[in-house]
């Protein structure tokens, strides 16, 4: 297995944020019927353990192809640009007003049980982000702007991270 | 329907070279075993035919062990020493089990699993399990006419990693080889999508006698992918009848019960919610050994009312895997009803109006499991036909983490990631000169450590002193097709590595099963050999076909020196196997394997290379 090949040429895919997602789908699906442990578990051992080491390989390449915000930090990282996702916090102050209010609205939710507020505001959150999504193949394919770029990946680790908590909460409701 | 059946290249083409595979569904109240047959999946019958083993053990005074419906009908007599639904037990301490009050049995509360003291000594519920699959294997050879080269054996799919390892053990100790743990909706899915060429997004509700699962897939193409896995892996048929047993004391107004009694209200509980599928009310009556008579009815309303909340409890668990999946109810298009408890009329009404739906019910729900295993093995046991060319891919049901500073838990490997995975995460150390870390290995959804199950415990030892936070600990988690998890730590600086197999804390090591499976054979050791060293040839001659196929479609990719090595250790295997030296049967296949590793990984490279180039397999090969 040659771990020095990136996860776009493993699939044999361009170096872009832009995603062809059929194609992406298309060769997950058929290297993934080569190399899957079930295809080989009548074989002699090391088949079957190079064929769990490929599998577990594809399974994650394609799980951060597919997400665009852990494609786009990891493009942002084979390109170079280290998108310093733990220490840069700084946002830009609409944004994080904007965030803050949604939090509160939240918490608010989650504590009045209000499942369809939740919902209305999943469904908002993920307006926001297909928004940030094309942002951010802009940026990166045509403008080649690596700092904004990563700025771009650091606003939507949060928004993600916001939706996970309506998640979280219209799951307390529900339970 | 006859089809002509054309294999795969790297497998055998000889009919009389068809493996004997089998499906197990090791059930809560029943277990089944089922295989291929002729290209058609099939349940095998006892001797008497009946299909369903009842999962119950009887562990008699006088040394004899009774399985199925012998021990079932003793159950009432001998309460203490008939175990029914072991799989509750199945990796779980005393705490975890629900109701252990009302059972009769004599709990050993051992680290990590409990245990039962039986007329023939304490028994673990992976003994009692693989006394359920032993006599299911015994069915199948006896049916099938010759030793299996493997079985794939069915867990709920929210089992976690110590239920699976149990489960696996058990089989294990059953003489077992276990081609692949499959999560019992997902068997539902092949079996349910295979049947009516599916495609699309399906929801499977597996509704069993002790454990609930939802899974939700995408049947596309030939490729069964899990998207999402919920459920709750106490909760089940079981629990019904509790409601009854229960509703029953109540309404008769009786007084604490024996063990012997109880047993006896918790059999017609489960007889009138039987009965109350197909009519609006059920008689029960009993005559009790205190003397008193129980004479009551329950109506289909009250069952209804006093079984809601457990209705209920099933659909948190769906809204979550649907959210988990990113879908919604309309985008289900289809729900397939698995397990004996989904045949309850509140149960089908509940499920159909939360998905907007009618569930399709268009299969035996007691069956579809172990057929869908047993399409699997077939499978997995290089029987390949045409058409088999589909593939499954599925999840882990819960997250997989780690515990940090403050018993917090840090997720490695987060829930419903596709299998097999491996995931890396870099520690570091906390004190200055700190030269040892222990590792404590945990699963579940839960922030706090106390909150998830752990599951194993390692240290690293031999960090060179440095500074706190300056040593670079990657732990790297590795998930492999059975959902069953090994862990590995390494200082990054180093090298130094310190691997676990991740085994419950109960723990059985290989040696243990070894053990076990002599004492089994205790009073037969020549059978146990033999049947050792049988396996060991089968598994060399299977060996050696496999690498003899390869060698035919992809010699080219060794040089002669290569070649002529792995031809040696060809030989150097076929010159022992016929003898009855299992160790040196062991060692050649060893030698075997490793002069085979380059080869395997080059032919591995090639195919993912052809499956970029866009070729299909059939172009390639003709």
């Amino acid at each position: 297995m040659d771990f020095n090949q990136d996860y776009f040429a493993l699939f044999g895919l361009p170096r872009r944020q832009a995603l062809d997602e059929l194609a992406l789908e298309g060769h997950y699906r058929d290297i993934q019927a080569r190399v899957h442990p079930d295809k080989h578990a009548h074989l002699a051992d090391v088949d079957r353990r190079l064929a769990m080491q490929w599998a577990s390989r594809v399974n994650e390449a394609y799980l951060v192809l597919k997400s665009p915000l852990k494609r786009a930090e990891y493009l942002l990282r084979l390109l170079g640009h280290d998108p310093q996702i733990e220490h840069n916090t700084a946002m830009p102050p609409d944004f994080l007003m904007r965030q803050m209010e949604l939090r509160e609205a939240v918490a608010e939710a989650r504590q009045g049980g209000d499942a369809d507020a939740l919902d209305h505001m999943h469904r908002q959150m993920a307006k926001e982000m297909k928004a940030q999504h094309e942002a951010l193949a802009a940026t990166l394919d045509q403008r080649n702007d690596h700092a904004r770029g990563a700025e771009l990946v650091r606003q939507l680790m949060f928004q993600e991270k916001l939706l996970h908590e309506i998640d979280n909460a219209l799951e307390t409701i529900e339970a | 329907m006859a089809l002509l059946q054309i294999t795969e290249p790297g497998e055998s083409t000889a009919p009389h070279e068809h493996r004997l595979a089998v499906g197990i569904d090791l059930g809560t109240t029943n277990s089944l075993v089922a295989t291929v047959r002729s290209g058609q999946a099939v349940v095998l019958s006892d001797e008497m035919g009946r299909s369903l083993l009842p999962s119950v053990v009887r562990y008699g005074n006088d040394g004899h062990v009774d399985v199925g419906f012998e021990a079932q009908a003793r159950q009432s007599l001998d309460p203490r020493n008939t175990i029914v639904s072991v799989k509750r037990f199945m990796g779980r301490g005393r705490r975890d089990i629900a109701h252990v009050e009302s059972m009769p049995y004599d709990f050993v509360d051992a680290e990590g699993m409990v245990k039962l003291r039986t007329a023939q000594g304490v028994k673990s519920p992976v003994e009692v399990s693989a006394d359920i699959l032993g006599n299911l294997r015994v069915r199948a050879e006896a049916s099938l006419g010759g030793a299996l080269t493997g079985a794939v054996i069915t867990v709920p799919a929210y089992f976690d990693d110590a239920q699976r390892q149990a489960t696996k053990d058990a089989a294990r100790l059953a003489g077992l080889n276990v081609l692949r743990l499959l999560n019992e909706p997902t068997a539902a899915a092949i079996a349910y999508g295979l049947d009516n060429g599916a495609e699309g997004i399906y929801a499977v509700y597996d509704l069993g006698g002790g454990t609930f699962d939802i899974s939700i897939l995408k049947l596309a193409k030939g490729i069964f992918q899990v998207l999402a896995t919920g459920g709750d892996s106490a909760l089940g048929g079981d629990d019904f009848d509790h409601r009854v047993f229960c509703w029953i004391i109540e309404a008769a107004k009786l007084s604490p019960v024996s063990p012997h009694d109880a047993r006896l209200l918790q059999t017609r509980a489960r007889e009138a919610k039987e009965y109350l599928t197909v009519h609006g009310e059920a008689p029960i009556s009993a005559r009790l050994a205190s003397g008193e008579f129980v004479d009551v009815k329950l109506t289909s309303e009250i069952f209804t009312e006093i079984t809601k909340t457990l209705v209920q409890k099933t659909l948190g668990p769906t809204r979550k895997a649907l959210r988990d999946a990113g879908l919604s109810a309309e985008d289900v298009k289809g729900v397939v009803m698995v397990g004996g408890a989904t045949r309850m009329p509140q149960v089908q009404k509940a499920v159909g109006e939360y998905f907007g739906r009618e569930p399709l019910n268009n299969l035996d729900p007691d069956k579809v499991v172990a057929l869908g295993a047993a399409i699997q093995a077939n499978l997995l046991a290089g029987n390949r036909a045409a058409g088999d060319d589909w593939l499954l891919l599925d999840v882990i049901p819960l997250s997989l983490g780690i515990e940090t500073m403050g018993g917090l838990t840090e997720k490695i490997i987060p829930r419903n990631s596709t299998i097999p995975v491996a995931r890396a995460q870099d520690f570091t150390t906390f004190k200055d000169g700190q030269t040892a870390m222990a590792l404590h290995v945990v699963q579940g959804e839960r922030e706090l450590v106390s909150d998830c199950r752990s599951l194993a415990r390692f240290e690293l030892r031999g960090i060179p002193p440095m500074v706190a936070g300056a040593a670079r600990i990657r732990v790297t988690f590795q998930v492999d097709a059975d959902g069953l998890l090994s862990a590995t730590a390494r200082e990054q600086t180093t090298g130094h590595e310190a691997r676990i197999e991740v085994k419950p804390s109960y723990g059985l090591t290989d040696d243990e099963v070894a053990a076990m499976l002599k004492d089994g054979f205790s009073h037969a050791t020549d059978d146990a050999f033999r049947r050792a060293l049988r396996e060991a040839q089968v598994e060399a001659q299977r060996l050696i076909e496999a690498v003899q196929s390869a060698l035919k479609d992809d010699a080219h990719l060794l040089s002669i020196l290569e070649r002529a090595h792995v031809d040696a250790c060809i030989a150097k295997l076929q010159a022992v196997m016929m003898g009855d030296d299992r160790r040196a049967i062991d060692a050649a296949m060893d030698a075997l394997n490793k002069g085979t590793g380059e080869f395997a990984a080059r032919r591995m490279n090639q195919s993912v290379q052809r499956a970029l180039s866009g070729k299909k397999i059939e172009e390639l090969e003709s």
